[in-house]
């Protein structure tokens, strides 16, 4: 388990994002504070609609936000350009979806490998690096595979390899489990306790208890606003699937 | 009957609800199909005006030209219900304005006749010291009534200007002196024989000023048969006299409607084949958006063949309506591009298609929209219902090589390629659109130059020259336009195809300048290859084909140089990218939350 740091990798000040106007006004997510320091893994629960996937897009810069501030390894980033945006997501975030989002018609390693090559590796490194990524989740013998091939545990196993193919210094995991089946759901929790294990920085959005678990904080929202923040003591270190209930 | 009132119904509905979509594909089918009905009326509204000709001057059936005693035999042989002349005709130079043609002159002491009475446009008949000259002659040479002229030498004012449908207007025009006539371009270094005529224009004087040009006089004589449909055996039957039938002058009367008919009908053909390119991206992106409902057609227990005839239904709806459409604006456009010549009298008529032209337009449009739609109408009926239900998209194509390739270039060019591998045969459609307009270009060009080198001069009238072009010009205009509108509408498909793909680069860290400039690439690339091919083979097998047809000698053309292709390949590449730009630009502006989650 990691705690907190004196410097926190990402930092959201009275956050906002709303959507219309006069009385159609929704405000998905309502000044949201939030420090996550380095290696620290945030969950963040909550009922369908409270604006947990908003405030992840608003953090991963996917979209704008209506008003506060979003800062990055010490710099601010909500008002920055598309292209600096698109820079920052190519070296400092690695997004997890719920939905997987790979390229269907490229094969598990070539999923892996693209946002190094987006970022400007050699084709060579870019694949080495790929290629070290699925043998460290599991998928060495799947590299070859195309998306269609793979079963839902895999694919998310990929999509957290695509993710930290450009190491950055933060990952955001949307749903991680949200499609997968309970076996499925067991495989990527225990992916997402090596990675917090490793140190890696991440905030999780989540609706399963099992995987907010992992976690060092869980913060729980409620119509666009935290109304619980929980330390959860002792982490996940080794006790992970005996929380989750998926082992004895 | 109830399932085709289901089918239709379902199908106009559709229609309705997707207008734009509607008015592209109606917009594509009606500019092949107006193109091809006016190729298919030119020729019937072209010979209008020379039949209004031949009735307002009595036109003969049969001209004969020989000695004096053989034709006046020849007035008395069988079949000869009237005749006139023989008149007699001398070769001479005439000269005007500082410029020089050789020329017939005809003596004829009054205009009036039982056969062939030509009709004065301007000015008056001939009297001693006149001359009246053939109205396309005279424009030809810029000479007009009261203007003074010599004809071998002696001193003439021109009295009028006339019409005659005895012979073809000029530069065409039959022969009736002995020492013969060349028309037409002569190759250099040619030894033509002495005396012989170039490029003659017709000239009207009295007899006796006519005897007082020239000793080599022959003589013509204009016949009206009882039968004039068997003008060309009454000419097989009289070998020993030279003949002009009515029939071979109105073809060379119409040889400049024939002309145009030929590139309508080319022209036709490639705005054809862009239809079925443009209406295949079309159709593949509708079907594409159609999934979810070709799921319900089938779980309320519609059958695949329903399915399938519901896509096509829709397309043979908007085919039908711009046949009709066609129909209608070829037929009206055609004698725009006939008037009467200034040789001829009378308005082109506006003509009604024959049936059989009506059915050649119906057949084309139904068999663009057939080889367009059938393949993804197919594909949809035999979609699975659960999997269409769902709306899961089209999965994209894996072209491995391409994508090991593209792992070595840029950000842009390897999400470029990977768009364009997602969707082979579009690449293919978007290609092939850009090689036919490019090739279409070409032609023109060739043509164009053509024209130039021979405006004004006797091997194409001023006149003719002007009407040529402008059947160009609507060549190019239809050409270009549905040329845009298969860009746009590739790269609009392209872009909503690639919506999803382009949020999730955009989330991996790609620009939304890399994302707009991958789908412009993805255009631009095969674009490129398009206009190469365009040019070679695509532009020279285009003018071999016509010339082919056209009977021409491709030897007399110039084909345009190195630098010249090269610079309608790049400007065909710059429009292409010109036209992606903006759709690829507007696509990657939208939020990448909303497209992944969309």
């Amino acid at each position: 388990m990691n705690d907190a740091v004196d410097i926190p990798v990402l930092r959201a000040r009275r956050l906002r994002r709303e959507y219309g106007t006069g009385e159609g006004l929704v405000r998905a997510v309502d000044d949201v504070d939030l420090d996550v320091g380095a290696g620290e893994t945030v969950a963040v629960m909550g009922p369908s609609g409270c604006g947990k996937s908003t405030l992840l897009h608003l953090l991963g810069g996917l979209d704008r936000p209506s008003g506060g501030e979003v800062w990055l390894n010490g710099g601010r980033v909500d008002g920055i350009g598309e292209k600096s945006l698109a820079r920052l997501r190519r070296t400092d975030i690695g997004f997890v979806f719920q939905a997987f989002h790979l390229m269907e018609e490229l094969t598990a390693v070539e999923n892996v490998e693209l946002p190094a090559l987006l970022a400007g590796r050699s084709p060579r490194a870019a694949r080495r690096r790929a290629e070290r990524l699925l043998e460290r989740v599991g998928l060495a013998d799947r590299a070859r595979f195309l998306p269609s091939a793979l079963s839902g545990g895999q694919r998310q196993r990929v999509a957290v390899a695509r993710a930290l193919v450009n190491e950055p210094s933060l990952v955001l995991a949307d749903e991680p489990t949200g499609n997968l089946d309970s076996a499925a759901t067991l495989e990527v929790l225990q992916l997402f306790d090596s990675l917090h294990g490793a140190g890696h920085t991440m905030v999780i959005v989540t609706h399963d208890a099992r995987i907010a678990a992992t976690a060092d904080r869980l913060i729980t929202m409620r119509d666009g606003v935290f109304v619980d923040e929980t330390r959860l003591t002792g982490g996940t270190s080794g006790r992970l699937g005996a929380f989750a209930g998926l082992e004895d | 009957m109830g399932r085709m009132v289901l089918v239709a119904r379902l199908a106009v509905r559709d229609l309705r609800r997707r207008r734009v979509e509607t008015a592209l594909l109606l917009l594509a089918v009606l500019a092949a199909t107006t193109t091809l009905t006016l190729g298919l009326v030119l020729r019937e509204a072209a010979a209008g005006p020379y039949q209004s000709t031949r009735e307002a001057t009595a036109g003969p059936d049969v001209v004969a030209s020989a000695q004096l005693a053989t034709l006046e035999k020849l007035a008395t042989a069988s079949g000869v219900a009237a005749y006139s002349g023989p008149y007699p005709v001398v070769p001479s130079e005439l000269r005007a304005a500082g410029r020089t043609s050789d020329v017939q002159v005809v003596g004829r002491d009054t205009a009036s006749a039982a056969v062939d009475r030509p009709a004065v446009v301007e000015g008056g008949w001939a009297g001693d010291g006149g001359a009246v000259l053939e109205a396309a002659f005279a424009r030809a040479l810029g000479v007009g009534v009261g203007d003074q002229v010599t004809l071998g030498g002696r001193a003439f004012v021109v009295s009028g200007l006339a019409v005659t449908a005895a012979t073809a207007p000029y530069p065409g025009g039959s022969c009736y002196v002995t020492a013969g006539c060349a028309s037409g371009e002569v190759p250099e270094g040619t030894n033509l024989p002495a005396g012989l005529l170039r490029d003659p224009g017709l000239v009207w004087l009295t007899q006796a000023d006519t005897r007082a040009l020239s000793d080599d006089v022959s003589y013509v004589l204009n016949l009206r048969l009882s039968d004039p449909a068997q003008a060309r055996s009454f000419a097989d039957a009289h070998p020993s006299v030279i003949t002009h039938t009515w029939q071979t002058v109105q073809e060379e009367a119409t040889e400049l409607a024939r002309d145009s008919q030929i590139l309508l009908l080319i022209g036709a053909w490639l705005l054809g084949l862009l239809a079925v390119a443009g209406l295949a991206v079309l159709v593949g992106g509708r079907i594409a958006d159609q999934t979810r409902r070709v799921g319900l057609l089938k779980a309320v227990g519609g059958t695949p063949g329903l399915v399938a005839a519901v896509m096509l239904a829709e397309y043979v709806l908007v085919a039908l309506a711009a046949a009709v459409g066609g129909l209608a604006l070829g037929t009206l456009a055609a004698p725009l591009l006939t008037g009467p010549g200034a040789g001829l009298l009378g308005q082109a008529s506006t003509p009604v298609p024959t049936v059989a032209t009506a059915a050649w337009v119906v057949a084309a449009a139904l068999g663009v929209a057939v080889v367009a739609t059938g393949i993804p109408s197919l594909r949809a009926a035999r979609s699975s219902t659960v999997g269409a239900l769902a709306d899961a998209p089209r999965p994209p194509r894996r072209v491995g090589w391409l994508i090991a390739i593209s792992a070595r270039l840029p950000a842009s060019l390897l999400l470029a390629v990977r768009v364009a591998a997602r969707r082979p045969r579009r690449v293919v459609l978007g290609a092939v659109s850009v090689a036919v307009t490019v090739s279409g270009l070409f032609v023109l060009l060739v043509l164009d130059a053509f024209l130039a080198s021979r405006s004004g001069t006797p091997a194409y009238g001023q006149a003719q020259v002007e009407v040529l072009r402008e059947v160009l010009l609507v060549w190019t205009v239809v050409l270009l336009c549905l040329a845009a509108v298969n860009t746009l509408v590739i790269t609009w498909a392209t872009v909503l195809d690639n919506r999803r793909s382009s949020a999730l680069a955009r989330a991996l860290g790609a620009t939304p300048r890399d994302v707009s400039t991958a789908v412009a690439a993805a255009q631009v690339l095969p674009a490129l290859v398009g206009a190469a091919l365009g040019v070679f083979p695509g532009g020279f097998a285009l003018f071999g084909v016509i010339n082919l047809i056209t009977g021409g000698d491709g030897a007399r053309v110039t084909m345009p140089s190195a630098p010249e292709l090269f610079a309608l390949v790049a400007a065909a590449v710059l429009a292409v990218a010109l036209l992606t730009g903006a759709p690829a630009l507007l696509g990657s502006r939208r939020p990448v939350a909303e497209s992944l989650r969309g």
